[in-house]
């Protein structure tokens, strides 16, 4: 294992890293809003069952609820891009 | 180098020479796809409003579709009627946004104006600047800012925690989330369509995996369809939020 480490051309750990802690950054950042966006179409959907004349309201307010909820998995998917080794 | 398939980079997918000029004002051809929507955009609009047929017929019964979404989709159900004045703002901004994030999918350019930054962070920040002045012009500028800072209706000790949270999320994270937003799914789905575009290259000049071509090939074709839904969708939320955003400072919270 050390000897193989040895071998390994200067700045090739660095990258391997870099590329782990994207990884980690990016799906980090999606589980959060993933469950978010989860609970708020979840509950639009019942609003929308329980009254349907209040539909278009509904989908208006359930679209910027994904909107403010999507913005955090958004915000991990760039930092993955601005990281770098 | 991902299971023998080779990528590019994120700078090759999004970064193009330049064809004419130098420095800040070099013009590529993400430059040239903007200008074409700023010509598409006012094409449109100014030949659905020169055509005064009495039933509307071709680009003005789209034109006339598009502001009945904006004004009862957008104006209505987030400003309310003394908002209709904003409507020729928000129309500019979707249907330029819509055009912006189409040049994605269609053959040839296959480049979203959006995917760079600086289009969606300039227009977030006019969203911002235009915020900001309707408070300060309706509320007054103490006003406004005491109403951002103190917003009324908490206990007076949990100002100390509130206060700071309100005045970077809305004078500092609002014009960011709200250009990264459209940014980051105009760069996802750039990606995701390279990405797939370069599996089925990849399986198109191998021999054996040939046979799982069709699975790879038909997601590219239905994540094309995917995007077109992601375009609208943006350039929707897009639109929302600054009506949301402006129409926030329209009123006092109370």
């Amino acid at each position: 294992m050390l000897s193989t480490l040895a071998q390994q051309a200067p700045g090739e750990l660095e990258a391997g890293l870099t590329a782990v802690g994207r990884g980690i950054v990016y799906g980090g950042a999606a589980i959060g809003p993933g469950v978010g966006i989860g609970i708020v179409v979840g509950n639009a959907i019942t609003a929308m069952a329980r009254q349907p004349e209040a539909a278009g309201m509904v989908r208006t307010t359930m679209f910027l609820g994904i909107a403010f909820t999507e913005a955090l998995a958004l915000f991990g998917f760039v930092l993955s891009f601005i990281i770098s080794g | 180098m991902i299971f023998g398939l080779e990528f590019p980079p994120v700078s090759h997918a999004i970064e193009w020479p330049d064809l004419f000029l130098s420095g800040p004002f070099a013009v590529n051809k993400v430059v040239v796809l903007m200008w074409l929507s700023v010509i598409i955009v006012f094409l449109f609009l100014r030949i659905a409003a020169s055509d005064s047929s009495l039933i509307p017929r071709g680009v003005k019964n789209i034109a006339e579709s598009a502001v009945d979404f904006i004004q009862e989709g957008i104006v209505m159900q987030t400003m309310g009627p003394s908002g209709m004045a904003w409507t020729p703002l928000l129309l500019t901004f979707f249907t330029f946004i819509l055009v912006n994030n189409l040049w994605g999918i269609i053959p040839v350019a296959q480049m979203p104006v959006n995917a760079r930054m600086a289009l969606p962070l300039f227009m977030a920040l006019l969203v911002w600047v235009l915020f900001v002045g309707v408070g300060i012009i309706k509320q007054g500028p103490i006003g406004y800012f005491k109403n951002i800072a103190f917003p009324p209706g908490v206990p007076k000790a949990l100002y100390i925690l509130v206060t700071p949270i309100e005045i970077v999320s809305t004078i500092i994270v609002r014009p960011l989330s709200h250009s990264v937003r459209l940014f980051a799914n105009a760069l996802a789905g750039h990606l995701i369509l390279i990405s797939f575009a370069v599996i089925t290259a990849a399986l198109f000049s191998a021999s054996v995996t040939a046979i799982i071509l069709p699975f790879s090939f038909g997601l590219l074709i239905a994540l094309t369809g995917f995007e077109l839904l992601v375009a609208f969708l943006q350039a929707y939320i897009f639109t929302i939020l600054a009506a949301v955003y402006i129409d926030s400072s329209m009123h006092a919270e109370h």
